[in-house]
């Protein structure tokens, strides 16, 4: 599949996985992948802790309004970032419904607290519908929910961004973040947070609208959890998974496990100590590799969904450059995927005539 | 939350907080001595595992341990028979010398508020009706901070058993690491809400005390979210009444014990860009707060093999993958690339924490979810044991 084929198969992307595996350095690299095949791409940060504006060389941590991390250059999209938090996005909501003398006092009296805690889930729909409205600030957005048609605007002609990367809240969280919007709709009967959560659901169940991407590690917790969140999120929030991201794989290499007589058969002479230094870095890397192909599988096994995989880069500063080399090697996980993989499995069946 | 600090962003600097101690104690000595330990940093670097590890050492060393787990892997929470267990300690059987043993908990924080409740409700009438509430129910299950604030609920009431020389506690993966500190306070200050104390004022006073700023703003709270909402939150804030000073007085021993010389704080990282920077900022808010970090570890450590530098140089694995003896060479080179750059992360974090002793754990080569993988990660926090 091309890149930007992958990056437009919905208008937005959730990114999740459990702390540590790497979510942040995944919603960057898929937004400079986008960015790379033309797209404008929004990165929108739910927890704005600074990680992320970090991986584009920025010091500074994102508010609520847009700022442009990376500008369009020849043929590159633009990525810019926001920050989207509940109590911004309840002051926009509330000036939005002609409540803004109240919204104010409402932000700074600690009653979005209240209401979070009277209403678990609220801060999620907020966020949620502010996503929402970015997306339908897109181009070409008044389409019908199915895909593009004729008349589609080339991306990029209209107003809004043509992907939006949301680096979702840690994993655990992240179920309740995308199902609440259903246990919502079956608590309140009336009212503009009903509404709210109607809209909100019906974005995270157009899979042309919207998909959420799991990260995970190839260990074994992190394959769990990824296995578990992934069967949760199908079963109830109804949300189409995207392929899953498996971050840090040490890439193969095949080691001879003998140093002293690899050097020597190379015309090499090195010392025993040399030696066996090489042998315990080559021992621990099989280790590694063996252990991570094993979870590979096991994921394959358990979850089936396409795989992407991103290397270990071999260092633990990742910036701009490091983003970059990642996009590149998901544009090249992205090409083992088949060209339109919502109707191919079912193609495939049909040919075979059922299961 | 309007008032979360931010942790800041990578690269810029904190001013250190001061050191707690001169000289800070090792770890073995802060597992033989202290009688709370808390085991603090970002998600996902192996804060439950750490926090165990610590306690099996202690009980392997013939103290009475507890340790208080808040989101074990699900394999670990088998092993240590946490699964089936409800909020009170379990022993956890094992090769433990007399008088010694492991107990381990896994906190369940809904129970420990409706303890809490219990204790401080001026009878059953009043707790019943508490609990019964759903504005509470949400409190003690989904407010965020409750976690945190029940976790060292749970730690003062075992300490104050008497049974256990240690507890250990693990935080919860917070996304911002000071929750863990100020969680107490804040639910000290949400159930005092200002807005709430005028609301229940018709009750007292007469509907006329309240001013028309809050008659108008409490119409526009029930017209956004519904008045079904207002009504329960009201209710709550009515049958709590009276039980705020047990709270509060209770918050305080909480603290005095977070703030005793036989607590300390045990920050763990992994030595990453994002894990280090967070962790840094949490000793600087430790600092703030007149505690001080008394250990770091430092969780999968890539290790240095020890391949004379000069061999190294310029041998990044091409592509495709050479055989043989460059190969190990470009292995070699990668392993000592990664390693290089976390020690830059180690040693920042050091600077963080002064006074602090630190410890390295290496990568291991298989996940820990038995106690035989808690042993083996107690060899590496504590190398000096035998």
């Amino acid at each position: 599949m091309e890149p930007r084929a992958f990056c437009s198969q919905s208008n937005v992307v959730i990114v999740a996985g459990k702390g540590g595996v790497g979510k942040t350095t995944v919603a960057a690299t898929l937004a400079v992948t986008a960015a790379r095949s033309g797209l404008r791409t929004l990165l929108v940060d739910v927890e704005s802790t600074g990680s992320l504006p970090a991986l584009f060389g920025r010091s500074a941590p994102l508010d609520y309004r847009s700022v442009t991390l990376v500008p369009a250059t020849d043929g590159r999209g633009a990525i810019s970032a926001r920050a989207v938090t509940p109590d911004d996005a309840l002051v926009e909501y509330l000036d939005d419904h002609g409540l803004r003398r109240v919204s104010k006092r409402m932000a700074t009296t600690g009653t979005l607290e209240l209401v979070a805690t009277a209403i678990p889930g609220i801060k999620d729909i907020l966020v949620l519908g502010k996503v929402k409205q970015l997306e339908q600030s897109g181009p070409a957005r008044s389409q019908p929910a199915g895909g593009p048609g004729p008349g589609t605007p080339e991306p990029g002609a209209g107003p809004g961004p043509d992907l939006i990367v949301v680096d979702a809240p840690a994993a655990g969280h992240a179920v309740t973040f995308l199902t609440t919007a259903r246990g919502m709709l079956d608590a309140i009967g009336v009212g503009p947070i009903r509404a709210q959560s109607a809209d909100v659901l019906e974005l995270l169940t157009d899979p042309a609208r919207c998909q959420v991407l799991l990260v995970t590690l190839p260990e074994e917790t992190p394959v769990n959890e990824l296995v578990e969140t992934a069967f949760h999120l199908e079963d109830r929030a109804g949300v189409k998974l995207a392929p899953v991201v498996v971050n840090g794989l040490i890439p193969p290499l095949a080691l001879p496990d003998d140093a002293a007589e690899a050097a020597a058969a190379a015309g090499v002479e090195v010392s025993p100590a040399v030696a066996a230094a090489l042998d315990a870095a080559g021992a621990f890397r099989r280790r590694r590799q063996d252990l991570q192909a094993a979870q590979v599988e096991r994921l394959a096994a358990e979850l089936p969904l396409p795989q992407l995989h991103l290397p270990l880069l071999w260092t633990s500063d990742l910036g701009a450059a490091e983003v970059e080399t990642l996009a590149v090697a998901l544009e090249g996980a992205v090409a083992g995927l088949p060209a339109t993989p919502g109707i191919a499995p079912d193609g495939a069946r049909r040919e075979q005539g059922g299961r | 939350m309007p008032d979360d600090p931010r942790p800041p962003a990578p690269g810029r600097a904190d001013p250190p907080g001061p050191p707690a101690r001169d000289e800070g104690p090792a770890l073995d000595e802060l597992a033989a001595r202290a009688e709370v330990l808390v085991c603090a940093g970002p998600g996902g670097v192996g804060k439950t595992t750490t926090a165990a590890a610590i306690a099996v050492h202690a009980a392997l060393q013939g103290r009475r341990a507890c340790v208080v787990t808040i989101d074990p892997a699900k394999r670990l929470a088998d092993a240590l028979g946490l699964a089936a267990l409800g909020n009170e300690p379990h022993l956890v059987e094992g090769p433990w010398p007399e008088p010694g043993g492991l107990w381990a908990l896994m906190l369940d924080t809904k129970s420990t508020f409706d303890d809490l409740v219990h204790r401080y409700a001026g009878g059953s009438a009043q707790a019943e009706a508490i609990l019964a509430n759903r504005f509470y129910r949400n409190i003690s299950g989904a407010l965020s901070g409750t976690q945190e604030y029940m976790a060292v609920e749970k730690l003062y009431e075992l300490h104050e058993t008497g049974r256990f020389d240690l507890v250990v506690v693990d935080t919860p993966p917070t996304r911002q690491a000071l929750d863990f500190l100020d969680a107490p306070r804040r639910l000290m200050r949400f159930l005092d809400n200002r807005i709430f104390r005028l609301l229940m004022m018709p009750t007292r006073a007469g509907l006329r005390a309240v001013n028309v700023a809050t008659q108008l703003f409490l119409r526009t709270v029930s017209r956004v979210v519904g008045g079904e909402v207002v009504r329960e939150a009201l209710a709550f804030f009515t049958a709590f009444e009276g039980m705020e000073q047990g709270f509060r007085e209770r918050t305080d021993r909480v603290e005095a014990l977070l703030r005793s010389p036989s607590t300390a704080f045990v920050l763990v990282a992994t030595p990453r860009a994002g894990a280090t920077a967070e962790a840094a900022y949490f000793a600087a808010k430790l600092g703030e707060a007149g505690l001080g970090v008394a250990a770091v570890v430092e969780n999968r450590v890539f290790p240095h093999f020890g391949v004379p530098a000069a061999l190294l140089e310029g041998k990044d694995a091409p592509t495709p993958a050479p055989g043989g003896y460059a190969a190990l060479l470009a292995n070699a080179a990668d392993l000592d690339r990664v390693a290089t750059s976390e020690d830059v992360h180690i040693a920042s974090l050091v600077e963080h924490t002064p006074g602090a002793a630190l410890v390295r754990v290496p990568f291991l080569a298989e996940e820990v979810h038995d106690l035989d993988g808690l042993v083996t990660v107690a060899r590496h926090l504590f190398p000096g044991a035998g």
